[in-house]
Parts: C-alpha cells; sequence; structure tokens
C-alpha cells in the first residue's frame, strides 16, 4: 500500500490539512500536493482506465508526461475532463473523478475488451466490420464511438464559468524551464543587460535538482535555488512566471506561454489561464529530461513507476508508493530511487539491473544498504490483482524464463532519459542520436532558422543531453550567454555555477526485457499506456508494411495519446526500428507539435467571447433605433435594422408599410454604415480611374457619378456614388461590407503596384452619420427645417440638382447634401459629422411629423431598389458577375486605356452570349419566387445534372406593386421577354415566371428627379 | 491478397497475429512504366487504382517522396460533403461522395466511412441566401441537401448555441450523406489495392527532372534512378507548381499553409460535421473521441507545413461562441499543411503544355472529400485523353474567363 511517510516530503505543508474528493469518497491531503501525490497518500495507487482495453492504471509518473491519471475535476460549470492528477495542484474542496468506466474504477464493464485483447490488436478495425455495409454506421460504429473517447464531454449547455486573457510581451531572451539549468541560464543572459523572461510550469523553482541531489558552489542545490531566484528577483531586466509553461515555439521568435493563474484557487476572482503571446529574439529551452519506462511484461500494472517519478514522490511530498519495492533499471540514476526508498524505510527487495556489469558509484551505495542488487537480470513479469502482486525475474539476455518470484506491491523502473526536445523541434530545429545516453538530442549545428537564416532556439542543461549537474550548469550557462550575445548583447563573463553530482556508470540501451521476449510477453508490454499500445502491436505493424514510423503511429495510435509520445516515442521507435532491421537514427521520430502539453481552448480564444466575440459597430442613431423598434440584422460587424416593427405587427406588415410611406410620404434611412473613403492627391483622378470602370478624373466639383469596381479578373465586386470634393479630392461610396475590404484594395495597389502615385486613401465612414431622407415629401421636410433654424442650403431642384452635392446648414447643422437615390424617390443622403448625428436624426423625425415620416430598414431599401431594377451588390453579384451581365455597360468607359478588371473582361467566355444575364421575373400567379432558386432548361448535362439556364437573385413581395418581383440571372434573357420559365423550388413545387424588364416602377424615372 | 475480415482476424488471433502480410509491396523501381504516377497521396493512389479498376492499365508505378499519404491526405479534417453550388464541383464531389459509401467494400479496407451528417450553418441573412440557392442548385445536380431550421439544427447539434449574441444561428444547410472517414485508411486501403494489381507504390523516391522528347513525356528522373514512362500524371498538391518548373510550365497556383488541431479525446458528444463560415470555425468528433478542428489558411506562400498561431485562436474564439462547452476542453494538437490553391480556389485537373502529362491538383483546402472522384475522373482523363467530370477543370478556364467559383456560396470552402 502506499502512505504518507511521517517526515518527509518538501513541498507540502502539513500544518494545513485540506479535503477533498475522490469518486466520491472523502481524503485529505496538505497544502502543496498535487492530487496524484494525495490520492497515493491515500492509498489510491490505481486512478484510471486505459483508453481501448480498459485496463486498471496507476500513476506512473509526477509531471505533464502522465498518461494514466487523468481526472474529471469539478463539476457544473468549472467541470473539466482529462485532467492530470499529476498537475493538479490540491486545493480544499476538489472533486474528482476517475475516467473511462462504466460502473466504476473497480469493476469496469469494458474491461472485457481487456479479455480479448488478443483479437483486438493494432488496426484490428480496418480489417473488420466491413460487411454488411449499413451496420458500420447503425451499429459498429456506435458501439465503437462510445467505448471512445475518455473523460466525459461537459454538459452540453455548459457555459464556462471562467474567463481567459491574452498578455503580449517582447523580450530579448525567453528562457523556458525553471530547473537549475533554466536559472543558471536566466542567470547569464540577464547579466548582459538583456531583457529576460524565465517561465517555469510548476508551482516551485528548481526542477529534478533537488530531488536529485549534489551540490551546487558546495552548498545544496535548494539553498542555491532560492538564492538565484532572489538574484533575478532583484533584477529590473529579468520576469519570472511560475505556473507558466512553455507551449509553443513557432516562426521568428513567436513563442506562447500558458500560464494557470487561478486552477489552485478556482472561483476566487480574475482569469483563470493567461495566454503570453511572446515575441523573442533568442529562447532557451531548459525543459529538461523525461525518463523512459521499461518494456516488461504487466509495465503497466498499478504500483510500477517511473523510478525517478516514485523519489518525486518520497522527497517532494513524502508519498511512499509501496512497502516493497523492486526497482528495474539499465542506468545508474535509479540507484538513486533505491536509496530514496532505503531511506525512507520502504524495502526495496531487489534492484535489477539489466547490465551485466551494473553500475558505478550509486550501486555500490544501494549495496552497502544492504539491498540486494541482481546483475544483467530483467523483470519478466509483474503479476497484478490489481496492483503489483509479484514480480518475476528472469535473466536480460533470455527469454524470459522465470528464475525467481518476489513479492512487492512497488516497481520502479528506469530505462533511461530523454531530453525534452518539443520546444527545440516545433519550428524545425533537428535531432542527433546520442548512442552513448540511446536518447535524440537537440543538434546545435541545426537549431530553428529565423528570418535571418540563424538559429533562435538554443537548449540548456539536461535538454541539450547532459544529464551531470555540473556538466547541466555549464550548459545552461554558455546557452545563456550564448543567447544573449546573439540578441545584441555582448556576453559578460559569468562564471557558471559549480555543480558536484556523484559520477555514474554508462547506461545501455534496453528496449525490451527480457531481449528475447516471447510473443506472449511482448503482447502484454505495453508502449504507449494509454492508447494501449504494445510491442507486439509495433511489431505487426512492421511486418504489415507499415514501415514509416509516421505509418507505424497511425496504425497502431503510439504516441497519439495525451502525453503525445511523451513516454512511449523513443521505446517504440527502437521496437520499429528493431523489427525492420533498421537503426533508430533512420527510422527517425514523428514530428513535435505545439502545443507542448494540452493548453485550454479557452485560453486560446482569449476575452473575446459574448458580447465582445467581435466587435460591434454601432451607428450614432444605434440607440434610437434599438428603442424604436429595429429589428436587428448583422452586417458585416454592423447591425442595421432589418425593419422597424410596431407592436402587434410582423416582419412582412412592417416592411410593407415602410414599402408605402417612403413611397408616398416620407421615410428615414440610417445610411451611416455606407463605406465612405477620401481619396485625395494629384494622382487621385488617375488612381480612381484605374479603380472604377467609369471615368473618375473628368467629374466635376459639386457633381456625382455611380461607379462599379471590378476585380484584376473582371468580376464586379463594389459600387457606390463617388463626389468630387475639390480638385484633388474625392468620396468614395462603398457599400456597407465594402468599406474596409475597399479600402485595404485601394491601399493594396497604391502600396504594391502605384507606390509612386501622390494619392492619399483615408477610411472616414465613421466620422459622419448618414441619413437618407427619402419621399415625395422629402424637400419639404428639408425646406422645413431651414426655416425654422431661419435659413440654410438651398435645396431646391435648381440650386441642389440631381448627382449633385453641396454643403452647407441643414436645421442648423453642418451638413453635405447628395442628392442621390437608390430608391427611384426624390432623395437626400445628408452627412453630418458623427456627433450631430442623433440630433439630425431627432430633428428630422420631428419636422417629418407632418409628413408622416417613419424609418425604415434594410429590407425595405432592399424592395424600394429592386422595384426600380438597380442592382445590389452581393445579391446580383456573387463574385462571378461582370458588369455586362447586369446590362451596365454604359458604366465601362471607352475612353480610358486601363482600369481594373478591362483585359479580363476580354477574354473569350467573358463576351460568350451564353451568359446569363439580367432580367426581371414576375410570376404568373403573383407570388413570391423563392430565393436562389434555378431556372431549368431541357434534359441534363454530361454528368447527369438538370441543364440550368438561369437563377434568381432577388425576390422580394413588392408593396407598391402588391405582387411578387423579382430580379435573375437568365441565358439570352434579355432576348427572351414574355417567356414564362420555371424553378423547380425546393418544396417539390415548380414556380412559373415570366420574364420582364428588370424596372418594374417609375420607369422613365421621373419621381427622383424632380 | 489475402481479404480482411473478422474471420481472418480470428484466425490470426489464435497465431498471434504472425501470419499476416504486407498491406502493399516495397519495390524497386522498374525501369519502364506505361504510367508513372507522381505523388503517392489519396488522389495519386486513387487515380492509380482506377486506371487498373476501370481501364485494365496496370503497368503503373507511385513515386512518393515521402511516405504514401503523408501529405494533405494525412492532415485534413477528414470531411467529406458534396453540397457545392456549381455545377463541376458538384458532380465531382458527389461522384467522391457516393465511391466513399461503398470503398471499404469495394477496397476490403474498413475506411470507417461515417455519413453522420454535414450541416453548414447560416448566421447572417446573406449566407441564408446563398444556402438556400446551394439547396435549390443542389436538387437539380442529384445531390441530397436540404435547408433546416435553427430549432432543428439544435436537435441534431445539442451542444450547440443557437444564441450567440454576434452571430446568432438562423438555420443551417444539411447534408445528411456527408460526414467523415478515416484519412490514412483511404491511402492505405488505395495502396494495397493497386500492390495488389501489381503496381509498384516507391517510397522515399522524390522526382528530381521530368524528361521530355518532341513536346512529349519520356520519363522522370528520382532520387532511385531514371524511370521510363509514357504517361506522367502529377499529383502532388502543395508542390505541384515545383514538380510542374520540372516539366517547363507553369501553373496558376499558390501554396500556402492550412492548419488543423484537435482536443484531447472524450466521450461523444457530436454526431455531425459542423461548419461555420462567417465565424470561421468548423468541427467534428473523431471515432476516438477528439473534437477535430479546422483552421484557416495563412495569408502567405510557404513549405513549412506550420502555420500562424492568430489562425488557431481565431478559430477556437469561434468554436467556443458557437459551442460554448468546448472553452474547457484542451487542445491536444496542432498542425499544418500545404494546399495547392488556384485563382478561383477550385482545381485542375487538365492536361498540360507538355504532351501525355497530366496534372491534378489546386484542391485547396477540399481534397480529402474528392478523393475517389479526382482518382476516378484523372484515370478517366489519363486513360482516355476525355472526362466530362474533368472538363470544366481544365487549365484553359484560366485564359478564358471561366473560373468555377464556390466562394460565392461558403466564404471558406472546406
Amino acid at each position: 500500500m502506499s502512505t504518507r511517510l511521517a517526515n518527509q516530503g518538501r513541498l507540502i505543508d502539513r500544518s494545513k490539512q485540506i479535503e477533498f474528493t475522490f469518486n466520491g469518497k472523502r481524503m485529505k491531503g496538505y497544502a502543496g500536493d498535487t492530487l496524484a501525490s494525495a490520492l497515493l497518500s491515500n492509498d489510491q495507487m490505481m486512478m484510471g482506465r486505459s483508453f481501448k482495453y480498459h485496463r486498471p492504471r496507476g500513476v506512473v509518473a509526477s509531471g505533464s508526461e502522465e498518461p494514466n491519471a487523468l481526472m474529471q475535476l469539478g463539476v457544473g460549470d468549472r467541470y473539466e475532463p482529462n485532467q492530470r492528477a499529476t498537475t493538479t495542484e490540491l486545493f480544499s474542496g476538489l472533486t474528482a473523478q476517475s475516467q473511462n468506466h462504466w460502473p466504476s474504477l473497480e469493476f469496469d464493464v469494458l474491461s472485457i475488451n481487456n479479455k480479448l485483447s488478443r483479437f483486438l490488436t493494432a488496426g484490428f478495425y480496418y480489417k473488420m466490420f466491413i460487411h454488411p455495409r449499413p451496420l458500420w454506421k447503425h451499429v459498429y460504429e456506435p458501439i465503437i464511438r462510445r467505448s471512445a473517447g475518455l473523460g466525459a464531454a461537459p454538459d452540453k449547455e455548459l457555459k464556462d464559468a471562467d474567463t481567459y486573457e491574452h498578455f503580449y510581451f517582447f523580450c530579448d531572451v525567453l528562457v523556458i524551464g525553471g530547473g537549475v539549468a533554466g536559472l543558471q541560464a536566466a542567470k547569464a543572459a540577464a547579466a548582459t543587460g538583456a531583457k529576460v523572461m524565465l517561465m517555469e510550469q510548476n508551482n516551485h523553482w528548481g526542477g529534478r535538482a533537488p530531488v536529485d541531489g549534489g551540490t551546487i558552489d558546495g552548498d545544496t542545490p535548494e539553498t542555491w535555488i532560492e538564492k538565484t531566484l532572489e538574484e533575478l528577483r532583484g533584477m529590473e531586466n529579468v520576469t519570472l512566471r511560475d505556473r507558466c509553461m512553455g507551449s509553443g515555439v513557432y516562426d521568428h521568435g513567436y513563442a506562447l506561454g500558458y500560464e494557470r493563474l487561478t486552477d489552485h484557487v478556482p472561483g476566487q476572482g480574475g482569469p483563470r489561464h493567461r495566454l503570453w503571446r511572446i515575441r523573442a529574439s533568442q529562447i532557451v529551452t531548459a525543459t529538461g529530461a523525461i525518463e523512459r519506462p521499461l518494456s516488461f511484461a504487466g509495465n503497466d500494472v498499478p504500483g510500477v513507476m517511473l523510478a525517478g517519478s516514485m523519489r518525486d514522490y518520497l522527497v517532494n511530498w513524502g508519498v511512499n508508493p509501496g512497502q516493497k519495492v523492486v526497482v528495474a533499471t539499465n542506468n545508474d540514476d535509479a540507484y538513486r530511487t533505491a536509496l530514496a526508498l532505503h531511506e525512507a524505510g520502504v524495502e526495496v527487495v531487489r534492484v535489477v539491473d539489466a547490465r551485466e556489469t551494473g553500475g558505478g558509484a550509486l550501486m555500490e551505495a544501494v549495496r552497502e544498504k544492504g539491498i540486494r542488487v541482481e546483475l544483467g537480470r530483467a523483470i519478466a513479469k509483474v503479476k497484478d490483482g490489481p496492483r503489483v502482486t509479484k514480480v518475476a525475474i528472469c535473466a536480460q539476455n533470455g527469454e524470459g524464463g522465470a528464475r525467481e518470484e518476489v513479492e512487492a506491491d512497488a516497481v520502479a523502473m528506469s530505462g533511461g532519459w530523454s531530453p525534452v526536445v518539443h520546444l527545440w523541434s516545433h519550428c524545425g530545429g533537428k535531432l542527433t542520436w546520442d548512442e552513448a545516453q540511446a536518447h535524440f538530442r537537440p543538434d546545435p549545428a541545426r537549431p530553428p532558422l529565423g528570418a535571418d537564416g540563424e538559429g533562435f532556439v538554443v537548449t540548456a542543461g539536461s535538454a541539450s543531453g547532459p544529464l551531470g549537474l555540473g556538466a547541466v550548469l555549464e550548459d545552461a550557462a554558455a546557452a545563456g550567454s550564448k543567447a544573449a550575445e546573439a540578441a545584441g548583447f555582448p556576453a559578460k563573463s559569468v562564471a557558471a555555477s559549480q555543480g558536484a553530482s556523484e559520477d555514474e556508470a554508462q547506461m545501455e540501451a534496453v528496449w525490451l526485457m527480457p531481449a528475447k521476449a516471447d510473443i506472449k510477453l511482448r503482447m502484454k508490454t505495453w508502449l504507449d499506456y494509454q492508447n494501449d499500445v504494445k510491442v507486439s502491436d509495433v511489431q505487426l505493424a512492421a511486418r504489415e508494411g507499415y514501415e514509416s514510423v509516421e505509418h507505424t503511429k497511425r496504425y497502431t495510435t503510439l504516441g497519439m495519446a495525451t502525453d503525445q509520445g511523451k513516454l512511449s516515442n523513443i521505446n517504440g521507435l527502437a521496437i520499429l526500428a528493431d523489427s525492420l532491421g533498421s537503426e533508430i537514427p533512420q527510422v527517425g521520430t514523428t514530428t513535435f507539435r505545439p502545443p507542448f502539453h494540452p493548453i485550454s481552448l479557452g485560453v486560446i480564444g482569449g476575452e473575446a467571447r459574448g458580447d465582445i466575440f467581435q466587435p460591434v459597430r454601432k451607428t450614432p442613431i444605434y440607440d434610437w433605433n434599438d428603442s424604436n423598434g429595429a429589428d436587428w440584422e448583422p452586417v458585416g460587424q454592423w447591425r442595421r435594422p432589418f425593419a422597424y416593427t410596431r407592436s402587434g405587427e410582423s416582419r412582412h406588415d412592417a416592411v410593407n408599410r415602410e414599402v408605402k410611406n417612403t413611397r408616398e410620404n416620407l421615410g428615414l434611412l440610417d445610411a451611416s454604415t455606407l463605406g465612405k473613403l477620401i481619396v485625395k492627391g494629384p494622382d487621385a483622378g488617375k488612381f480612381l480611374d484605374m479603380m472604377y470602370t467609369n471615368m473618375m478624373s473628368t467629374l466635376k466639383i459639386g457633381k456625382c457619378r455611380y461607379g462599379l469596381m471590378c476585380t484584376e479578373n473582371g468580376f464586379l465586386m463594389d459600387d457606390g456614388v463617388v463626389a468630387r470634393i475639390d480638385e484633388d479630392t474625392w468620396l468614395c461610396h462603398t457599400t456597407t461590407g465594402g468599406a474596409e475590404r475597399i479600402h485595404g484594395w485601394m491601399e493594396e495597389w497604391l502600396q504594391t503596384e502605384w507606390w509612386d502615385w501622390k494619392v492619399y486613401v483615408a477610411n472616414v465612414t465613421e466620422q459622419y452619420a448618414q441619413v437618407a431622407v427619402v419621399g415625395p415629401k422629402a424637400r419639404k421636410v428639408l425646406e422645413k427645417l431651414n426655416t425654422k433654424a431661419g435659413g440654410g442650403m438651398d435645396v431646391s431642384k435648381e440650386a441642389l440638382p440631381f448627382m449633385e452635392w453641396r454643403d452647407g446648414k441643414i436645421g442648423g447643422f453642418d451638413a453635405r447634401a447628395y442628392r442621390i437615390s437608390f430608391s427611384g424617390e426624390l432623395s437626400y443622403e445628408i452627412a453630418v459629422a458623427a456627433s450631430d448625428g442623433q440630433a439630425f436624426w431627432d430633428a428630422l423625425m420631428e419636422a417629418g411629423k407632418e409628413f408622416n415620416v417613419m424609418p425604415y430598414g434594410t429590407e425595405t431599401l432592399h424592395i424600394l431598389r429592386a422595384e426600380k431594377g438597380f442592382i445590389m451588390i452581393g445579391d446580383e453579384t456573387d463574385g462571378t458577375v461582370i458588369p455586362q451581365d447586369l446590362g451596365l455597360n454604359w458604366a465601362l468607359s471607352k475612353k480610358k486605356e486601363d482600369y481594373l478588371g478591362k483585359r479580363a473582361q476580354q477574354r473569350s467566355h467573358m463576351a460568350d452570349p451564353e451568359r446569363w444575364q439580367l432580367v426581371g421575373l414576375e410570376t404568373v400567379d403573383g407570388s413570391v419566387l423563392p430565393d436562389g432558386a434555378y431556372a431549368v432548361g431541357e434534359g441534363v448535362n454530361a454528368n447527369g445534372q438538370r441543364n440550368m439556364i438561369g437563377r434568381v437573385t432577388s425576390t422580394y413581395h413588392s408593396a407598391t406593386l402588391d405582387r411578387g418581383i423579382a430580379m435573375g440571372l437568365v441565358k439570352h434573357g434579355p432576348k427572351r421577354m414574355g417567356e414564362v420559365l420555371e424553378f423547380p423550388g425546393t418544396d417539390g413545387k415548380i414556380y412559373q415566371a415570366k420574364i420582364v424588364d428588370p424596372v418594374f416602377y417609375d420607369k422613365e424615372g421621373e419621381k427622383q428627379n424632380v | 491478397m489475402k481479404r480482411y475480415s473478422a474471420f481472418a482476424v480470428a484466425r490470426e488471433a489464435l497465431r498471434y497475429h504472425t501470419g499476416w502480410e504486407r498491406a502493399w509491396r516495397s519495390p524497386e523501381p522498374k525501369r519502364h512504366y506505361d504510367v508513372v504516377i507522381v505523388g503517392a497521396g489519396g488522389h495519386g493512389l486513387a487515380t492509380a487504382y482506377y486506371l487498373g479498376k476501370n481501364y485494365g492499365i496496370t503497368n503503373v508505378a507511385i513515386v512518393e517522396k515521402g511516405w504514401l499519404g503523408g501529405g494533405n491526405t494525412g492532415r485534413n479534417t477528414t470531411i467529406i460533403r458534396s453540397n457545392y453550388l456549381q455545377d463541376p464541383s458538384a458532380a465531382i464531389y458527389e461522384k467522391a461522395r457516393s465511391l466513399y459509401e461503398t470503398m471499404s467494400q469495394d477496397l476490403n479496407y474498413n475506411v470507417m466511412f461515417s455519413p453522420r451528417g454535414v450541416i453548414m450553418l447560416a448566421q447572417t441573412e446573406h449566407e441564408i441566401r446563398g444556402y438556400k440557392r446551394t439547396a435549390h442548385a443542389n436538387a437539380l445536380q442529384g445531390v441530397q441537401t436540404e435547408w433546416i431550421s435553427p430549432e432543428r439544427v439544435k436537435e441534431i447539434v445539442p451542444i450547440i448555441n443557437l444564441h450567440g449574441p454576434r452571430y446568432p444561428v438562423l438555420g443551417g444547410l444539411w447534408q445528411e450523406r456527408g460526414g467523415t472517414a478515416r484519412h490514412d485508411a483511404v491511402a492505405w486501403a488505395y495502396a494495397r489495392a493497386c500492390s495488389d494489381m501489381g503496381m509498384d507504390i516507391i517510397q522515399k523516391c522524390e522526382v528530381t527532372g521530368v524528361r521530355t522528347e518532341g513536346g512529349r513525356v519520356a520519363g522522370v528522373d528520382t532520387t532511385k534512378g531514371a524511370i521510363d514512362c509514357d504517361k506522367i500524371g502529377m499529383i502532388v498538391a502543395g508542390n505541384a507548381s515545383v514538380l510542374s518548373e520540372m516539366a517547363g510550365f507553369r501553373l496558376p497556383m499558390e501554396s500556402v499553409a492550412l492548419q488543423a488541431m484537435v482536443s484531447e479525446p472524450i466521450k461523444p458528444c457530436m454526431d455531425v460535421v459542423v461548419m461555420a463560415n462567417t465565424v470561421h470555425g468548423y468541427m467534428s468528433q473523431s471515432d476516438k473521441g477528439e473534437m477535430v478542428i479546422g483552421g484557416g489558411t495563412d495569408g502567405f506562400n510557404n513549405y513549412t507545413q506550420r502555420g500562424s498561431f492568430h489562425h488557431i485562436e481565431e478559430t477556437v474564439r469561434a468554436l467556443c461562441e458557437t459551442f460554448p462547452m468546448v472553452s474547457r476542453l484542451k487542445m491536444l494538437r496542432q498542425w499544418g499543411g500545404i494546399v495547392d490553391v488556384t485563382g478561383d480556389r477550385s482545381p485542375l485537373i487538365s492536361k498540360t503544355p507538355v504532351g501525355n502529362c497530366f496534372v491534378n491538383c489546386g484542391w485547396g483546402t477540399g481534397g480529402f472529400k474528392s478523393i475517389p472522384g479526382s482518382g476516378w475522373a484523372m484515370a478517366e482523363l489519363m486513360a482516355t485523353g476525355h472526362s466530362p467530370l474533368t472538363e470544366e477543370f481544365s487549365m484553359n478556364r484560366f485564359k478564358e474567363g471561366k473560373f468555377i467559383d464556390e466562394s460565392v456560396a461558403a466564404g471558406v470552402a472546406h
């Protein structure tokens, strides 16, 4: 059993007891515990079930590499699945549940899979469930799906109770990892004056050194760590963050830090996680090393742990993982665990060392304690019930014939250490195989390259490969100085601290225990614990030709679990290489991808959620609209009133009322969202002649012209009225959705093609409130306002004719009035300063009362223009329509040598008479054509599709005409006036519509030009 | 080839799976083939397969510079749908979708085609109109789609938030027989079938040159030596322009990084594929339990198979808004692939200025779903010189201005 020791545990505070629950059971731990250490101290070794076979699993590691001890943490809107017990700080009231079992952790029905494991090998599902076909969707897949997945999904209606935030940070040197190497590297870099950030994923600094022992500058590592932290904290150019993990390294020195601010004090205010978005000149990865498991049968039984992690539990948290422990190793480091166990009063039953020659001084120290050390031996098998009960020991060099069976309740294993190379590799840093240590380590000659072709990541300490304390510190100091120098800070000679630790004998690569284990053992020898990938699975993949390491990974799911192969990959590669008769470096690794350890989606999203998911752009008249019945419609980031519904009125009724009233009396439209771009400069006219299909340079000051813009491919992209303000200034109106896009479009041309043209473009959309005053009474209301104000702009037909603009006072407001019309009515679009917008609107509403003024929304805007046959960008156009399709040839200047799209429009298909062209459509029965319906012709095409000969682009009920009207594009349309076409609806009906002129109302244009 | 079946698995289990044979052979290249396919991704392998199956052309080599299925075939978000707007697109994607229906049986390899349904959400009035138009077009194109109400969307996707304050869900375009498949398995299944027909799949074999004689292809130079052939099919996605340059012509195409990511696995919570184009996010749940999430393309060209993180942020933000519960899940892994994007974002399946040299590329962000249809059509084109499915996808369309633009109905084409 596992228990709390009487007096060890450097990280726990025994004066602060903490209560928590696990699977409903109340348990106690101490402040400073992780959930894993607290569970162990309550003799809870079994912490989960594996993914595929639902095998009982205990905690195997002590950090973020843990594949087994994943928990469903918290309840309600703070629930989170798949949280590692090893990285969860204990807090009062913590509720944890183990996952992936039913009905309970101890008794799990799906552990039947374990019994069937002989059938459920790697990739079995590719070979089965093929016949009969419908069963896959309806039977097999649902069963597989239900049994897959780890933690339960959060509630479907869950709204995260927590908030998240993003921080930006810039530094010269970013040091990731706050072990002794990171501290030393940060110190060396900071000494040069460089701006340094040092981050550590845990809530405690110093990494493994305090557990592993040795001395630094003659002191204990802990003393040195405290002293160094003190120094760094005192430096203005150094930022330290703990509980902050280096999550990813991206191109150009971009790195992400994932800070867990309140996971250990949930619900106590403040954001839960913070994402640091860091741009660093140089990045030092001091990310340490991860221990590898040994591959022997039953290496996944609860109670089998990594030797270094077992030592962590003893030293850091005062937890004893078992009473009788077998230590299995191929290197000297595990002897430290044997010593630590002995010191804690735990019986070390055996040290099983695979090396014939055994270890060095550490082994001697263990022997001196009277502990039996067996050389050249291996674990043949661990027996479970369900945790470790017995360990069979055999010769490493054999097939597993057991020579001795010993009683034990825990096993500490060490297959050697692999540097954490993830962050080095994320952005292309290459690895080299280190034969002596049997691990891949960063190749300093092939670092990730920055824009200048120079490396921008340096590794420090055991992340570089060395494992002894002396070498670690030396390497780290050099890395810190090198990084600072590369960031432009001349090196200051700072002597590295002197580390000393026991000399270690050479480790020996052991990829399978025993070396010739038979198939029955190999089928029980785990590589990837969570995904249940065994040695036999990798061998099967190799046999079936899945020889690339990527194929093996994907076929067996090796390394695809939540630890992303931190424990399994190297062992798996070695087995694959062996199976292929190849060498490990030839087999290579799979790609390391961010994040180093999973990070919350919440933090990636950051602050932007709910109301501030995206900014809502509001016109100056927004609040008035909102309190006067606006039925909002999102248009880009704007909100526009679709219609102003009155109480008891349907949307449809409201639209009909607005249309009629505008045609008969007076309507007001909040047109402030309309894009307004100032184009100014000596070359502005020349520039606009290129941007628009029409001639803009010849426009007279004081006049307006409707213009079209096309893409280089000739397709119509935007339209709007352009006004010439003065000699070198034009104001270009764009569509609401087009303002930013067109501004960007203009800038792109000015910056990349015509950079020597003297033109500035400014987007002044939000500087103005713009109101369309529309209807037969439009002039009257303006005159009334001016009368009231004692004078103002002359808005008469003579003084302000159609398609002209004037500056002046209207109702006392500084205003610019454009005589333009998108409705066919007498219409003024009046721009006032945004700050005057509401007051101007109020004045119009007040003065308009006697003319029965009503505001109208976007739907009325659409209907009014459709009745007049005016096209709408986004309705009649969709990125495939050219002006010629819409009968807009008149707007294509023939005098100009060039404009954007001109050349493209000369391509053969653009002049094809078969192109669909704009027409009006009237249903035979007066109903409204369905939106987006297609007209069908005879027969089918070569691919068996019905031939189509046209489509509806806009369709409305016209209140003015009291019937359905539509616009559409039809093959040979303008030549087929009067023909009736058939439009099949998705409702099964066939709609019949007659081709008519697209101008339904006031064909002569008399109403707008009065 | 030994057939896969439950019986075979049981039989092998009894002998510890020692009797399984290789899924595909690993031969050295011969001196001459009738056809060399460059690129052993899904499209290349499918092309080879249908050359053999439909036209009896089996003296074929598929050469691959890396490992088969290692490009975008093994990096995508596995979505299969055919609810495209334009006729040529709907035709080839629907052909592909229908071939996916029986692929496991046809190839005797379970590719886990899962017709769980695909919803494309409409979140603006404009999108509603676009999708209604698509539904009308699809009905005439023989593609089964349906416009559905927000309530129905919620029934199908219980975790969705219909009432996001910025972009409420206003309905959706529903393709019930769309879905997902196991992407790697598609490549492996085709590879196994090709190998079984006697075709040679040659991995770790990079093409370094394309040899022509009198304006026609004569062969390729590779890192494993020269190979003569009568016809070449270039099917290498993001590297298409590199290869075409070797043959002496240029393609109207750019290569950009596209990203995707998965969450940690959780128990099933979403049985369909949901795409939200207004907010730029789409998501499905794999049979393993991971939420599979697609991101956007970078705005600049590159070949690194890495992308800019702000796209991941944008996508995740959209998904937290659309499916609020995902906020408490964790991102397990993000990755990138290089997609080949043409001027109209539709593919090129075409003859080229070089005789007997054919190109199939430009699938951009939508390649996986089209694999069988693309292979079927490309094989027809290569074998007979003409295919109605590829007619409109010729290179000439850029000269003629005859674009096939799908952005009309969906801002993000996936």
